[in-house]
């Protein structure tokens, strides 16, 4: 400590003016996010690990039971029905847990990585010595969430891409999935795009909020409305429904279309929607059984006295279109959300 | 040329002004000193005068004309904000890092040495620093920006007397050797008298006196900065500290 006095020369060459091209926050935001990055790619190659291997089971099923010879005999009948136990039991499936915890995948990444971006440094103060530096404000936060947003988009589409294959046996020959059904939120479009529009309003959440805790949670809670709300009221009308008379498209397990209304018609004129009223039923169709009861139980017996059961749905070939709009106006609300936040981390008083 | 010009400057937050009618022109070359109690309006105006707040009423310039905030003034001002936040999970080196890349001008060999000088383990995270060495990173960083103007905001209230002479003592030698105009607030006394060479009362929001401290001392027949402080603030200011 004797020698404090060291001097900053000017016209040294490490000080010499350089350029503050964008690509130097490349680093400044790895030092900085790198737990959380890291965090994210850990867990999703977990994950991965652990859906490959329960994947390649039911891949193995599918494999044995579609090239069995001939198909009509017992022996495949079995490798069929083991396929199907195996579908419909493992954690993934209908009867499993998995796709349900998965779900939360989107809103946990988006919320974790983008909430603490603004509000950490809100929170702790340091957002006046990172407000302050030469690259200035504005740059510095759009670069930042411009980065972590590609990592994050880049990760979860690998991630998405083997649900998919996972998924692909689901909706093969002999078990007829809806794949509208199948984790629709975790594909290789809709997985970043969900993921990135939770970052964003995370990022904003920060901002406005400007405590990490509270900002997090506000996250969730904005999210789980937006999936509501995307889930229950705006998918179904992505594209006008079809609709058919063909009553074998809604059979659960036979059909790969996603039902989104049936009503019933007599004479060309509407007759009721969904089920038949229990007047109807005990004029004509008393006599069917039990286990045959629902709007499709009851069509047979209906069509006889002149009723026309009709279905609106949409069909499987439009799973990729549904994946690219709701993708699309995702990543636009995430762009949309990300400029107001820059906008206003120019603008806002410390 | 003066670092900071303000003319009818004010900010005020919600229905209270924190800082009204401020004029002034700080001088380049010197150190200056912003003096007052706690909510004088001494870190609203450095705020400004950083670009981290815009003001509600007048203007404010820096460097000879330029508007706060802007590239130029980015480049040019240093500012080490109140309690020196760093980022606590980083090491001394990320910073350093972190610091070379946010900037246009970065003096690696100086921020390198200065801190070995100090002693400040390269490896150790910023948020394992002693207050002494976290305020002396914070500074070290600062210069090594090599800065026109050096703005610091109660640099040394959260030290211990030692750590205060050996802050004040980097920052006399960058102002005596570099020629970097420092601005810093304080409502601590004892450590201003050797530094300041430009005084700037302040409290209640406004500004009460301003000028060369050897003039001031001069024209109000005071011996010392304190007695001159005191003298000013007195009725306002209870909790002007030794």
């Amino acid at each position: 400590m004797t020698a404090r006095t060291m001097p900053a020369r000017p016209g040294e060459p490490d000080a010499a003016p350089r350029p503050l091209p964008w690509r130097r926050m490349a680093g400044v935001t790895w030092r900085q996010h790198r737990l959380a990055l890291i965090g994210v790619v850990v867990l999703l190659a977990a994950l991965a690990v652990w859906l490959w291997h329960a994947g390649t089971s039911v891949h193995n099923a599918y494999a044995a039971a579609l090239a069995c010879h001939p198909a009509s005999s017992a022996a495949c009948g079995n490798l069929v029905n083991n396929f199907d136990v195996s579908a419909e039991n493992h954690f993934m499936g209908s009867k499993g847990p998995g796709g349900v915890l998965l779900q939360l995948l989107p809103a946990l990444i988006g919320a974790f990585v983008g909430a603490p971006v603004l509000a950490r440094e809100l929170e702790t103060g340091t957002f006046r010595y990172a407000w302050t530096q030469g690259f200035g404000r504005w740059r510095w936060a759009l670069a930042k969430l411009a980065l972590l947003a590609v990592v994050l988009a880049a990760a979860t589409a690998a991630f998405g891409a083997l649900v998919s294959w996972y998924y692909q046996p689901y909706s093969g020959v002999f078990y007829q999935d809806s794949p509208f059904g199948n984790l629709f939120i975790l594909r290789q479009v809709t997985f970043p795009a969900w993921t990135l529009a939770v970052f964003a309003i995370g990022a904003l959440a920060g901002m406005l909020i400007r405590r990490v805790v509270p900002a997090i949670v506000a996250t969730l809670a904005v999210y789980a409305g937006l999936a509501f709300a995307a889930a229950a009221f705006l998918r179904e009308h992505y594209l006008t429904p079809l609709a058919t008379s063909n009553m074998n498209i809604s059979l659960p397990g036979a059909s790969t279309a996603w039902i989104i209304s049936q009503w019933s018609t007599k004479g060309g004129s509407f007759a009721f929607g969904g089920s038949p009223p229990v007047s109807l039923i005990n004029q004509y169709c008393s006599t069917v059984p039990p286990d045959k009861i629902g709007p499709l139980g009851f069509a047979p017996c209906l069509a006889q006295h002149g009723y026309t059961m009709w279905t609106s749905y949409q069909p499987a070939t439009r799973f990729w279109p549904f994946q690219w709009i709701e993708g699309g106006w995702l990543v636009a609300l995430s762009a949309l959300l990300i400029a107001v936040t820059v906008w206003l981390v120019q603008r806002r008083a410390a | 040329m003066n670092v900071v010009e303000a003319s009818g400057l004010g900010k005020r937050y919600g229905r209270t002004w924190a800082l009204r009618d401020c004029t002034l022109e700080i001088p380049a070359g010197r150190v200056s000193a912003l003096v007052g109690p706690n909510g004088a309006g001494k870190t609203t105006l450095l705020n400004m005068t950083v670009g981290l707040s815009a003001p509600s009423a007048g203007a404010v310039t820096v460097l000879g004309g330029r508007r706060p905030g802007s590239p130029a003034a980015l480049d040019g001002i240093a500012f080490v904000a109140q309690d020196t936040p760093l980022y606590k999970n980083l090491r001394v080196t990320d910073m350093i890092a972190v610091t070379r890349s946010l900037n246009r001008r970065f003096d690696q060999r100086y921020a390198l040495g200065r801190l070995d000088e100090l002693g400040i383990p390269p490896k150790r995270k910023s948020g394992k620093l002693s207050g002494g060495q976290q305020a002396q990173l914070a500074l070290t960083l600062a210069l090594a920006r090599r800065p026109r103007l050096l703005v610091l905001d109660e640099p040394v209230a959260a030290l211990d007397p030692v750590a205060r002479h050996d802050f004040m003592a980097t920052v006399l030698a960058a102002a005596s050797a570099d020629g970097v105009s420092v601005l810093l607030s304080s409502h601590v006394l004892t450590e201003l008298e050797r530094v300041a060479r430009y005084l700037v009362l302040m409290s209640r929001g406004q500004v009460q006196l301003a000028g060369g401290v050897d003039d001031l001392l001069a024209a109000h027949g005071q011996a010392s900065l304190e007695e001159l402080a005191l003298h000013y603030l007195r009725d306002a200011t209870p909790e002007v500290t030794r």
